[in-house]
């Protein structure tokens, strides 16, 4: 069995939004980091996730054929059209917060990539080649962090803590295994989300302990909603504060 | 600035671009301990491409002449020209050397 184009259309489109609000979350550091060789490596790592949600995108405009332009379907579209996971679009919190956010995602999106890089659709796995290289980057550098918190001072430890019980409930959602994921997974084309937790389980709970950390209860009850375009209440403002520009000025060029 | 960025000792970052020969010095940066720091120099002078290696050398580690001994220390070359290789006659068949 093919896959059918417009299951690949709205799979782009999630990748996309992910990696789009990511992005948007992480630039709100810009300038706020707390010492300036931080600041400029959260911003790569800000910048580096834009460049992917751009890839995605283009690739769901191309397959949409309908006119639609990558700007169009970031910058004009609301808050239940958005097929993002729960977990990118919370605040940002202190530097604890955001680096176990970014070490949850990003050892997602690093096992992610490994598999679309062999997907046999061609625009996916030249995207999932060339972010996989950058991802590679982008987990090690959060997974750092994570080690220096928890493993380094009674307040850091402390914080980190706090971080990962708040944030853990909504890792569930990075591995639901929605209708799309199942039809195109059986297709062949994408990897079954389900089929990357183990592989993440044991690099966090391997990360967690060099950190003297414990591994939260896998078991949990997470939180859901986002792949169906039901959000927190934190995407609309980040959506708002994104997306004015263009929606003020419509035919604005830059 | 919550963290006092003098908390972190100060690092010299040398990067040796695609077709240069030698490390060159970039700049300098903070970090906590030798691995930071060179993942900071790699965010901070390497991101438009720049290099393909990377050292980075603890700035107390290193030593450096006093600005009051430049006289004695480097005036003495300024009248020996004849150490600069720009006195041969080069056949005009080497063509540019």
């Amino acid at each position: 069995m093919k896959w059918a184009t417009c299951d690949l259309t709205d799979y782009a489109l999630r990748k996309a939004d992910d990696t789009l609000v990511l992005g948007q979350r992480l630039s709100q550091w810009c300038g706020h980091g707390p010492v300036l060789e931080q600041d400029i490596a959260l911003t790569n790592v800000a910048l580096d996730l834009i460049g992917q949600a751009r890839g995605y995108y283009q690739m769901a405009a191309a397959w949409r054929a309908d006119g639609s332009t990558e700007d169009d379907l970031a910058y004009r579209r609301d808050v239940p059209q958005f097929g993002n996971h729960l977990l990118v679009e919370l605040p940002n919190g202190h530097w604890g917060d955001t680096l176990v956010r970014q070490f949850f995602f990003d050892t997602y999106n690093f096992y992610l990539l490994e598999h679309l890089a062999h997907s046999p659709v061609t625009a996916l796995s030249e995207l999932a080649q060339k972010a996989y290289k950058e991802v590679s980057y982008h987990a090690q550098f959060s997974a750092e962090w994570v080690i220096r918190l928890g493993d380094g001072t009674d307040e850091s430890r402390a914080k980190v803590v706090e971080s990962i019980a708040h944030l853990w409930p909504y890792t569930g959602e990075l591995f639901e295994d929605t209708d799309l994921d199942r039809r195109l997974a059986e297709a062949g084309a994408v990897p079954l989300p389900s089929s990357l937790r183990s592989l993440w389980l044991q690099k966090v709970e391997e990360v967690l302990a060099l950190a003297t950390l414990e591994l939260p209860d896998p078991a949990a009850y997470m939180q859901k909603g986002g792949l169906h375009g039901r959000h927190t209440e934190h995407l609309g403002f980040l959506l708002a504060e994104m997306q004015f520009l263009p929606r003020a000025y419509p035919d604005a060029k830059w | 600035m919550s963290v006092h960025p003098d908390a972190w000792p100060l690092w010299e970052v040398f990067v040796r671009s695609k077709n240069g020969l030698a490390h060159k010095h970039s700049g300098s940066l903070h970090a906590p301990d030798a691995e930071t720091a060179l993942k900071s120099a790699r965010d901070v002078y390497t991101r438009r491409s720049e290099g393909i290696s990377i050292w980075v050398i603890p700035s107390s580690a290193i030593v450096a002449s006093a600005p009051d001994e430049r006289e004695p220390l480097f005036a003495p070359s300024d009248d020996k020209p004849y150490r600069h290789p720009t006195f041969y006659d080069i056949p005009d068949e080497v063509g540019h050397m």
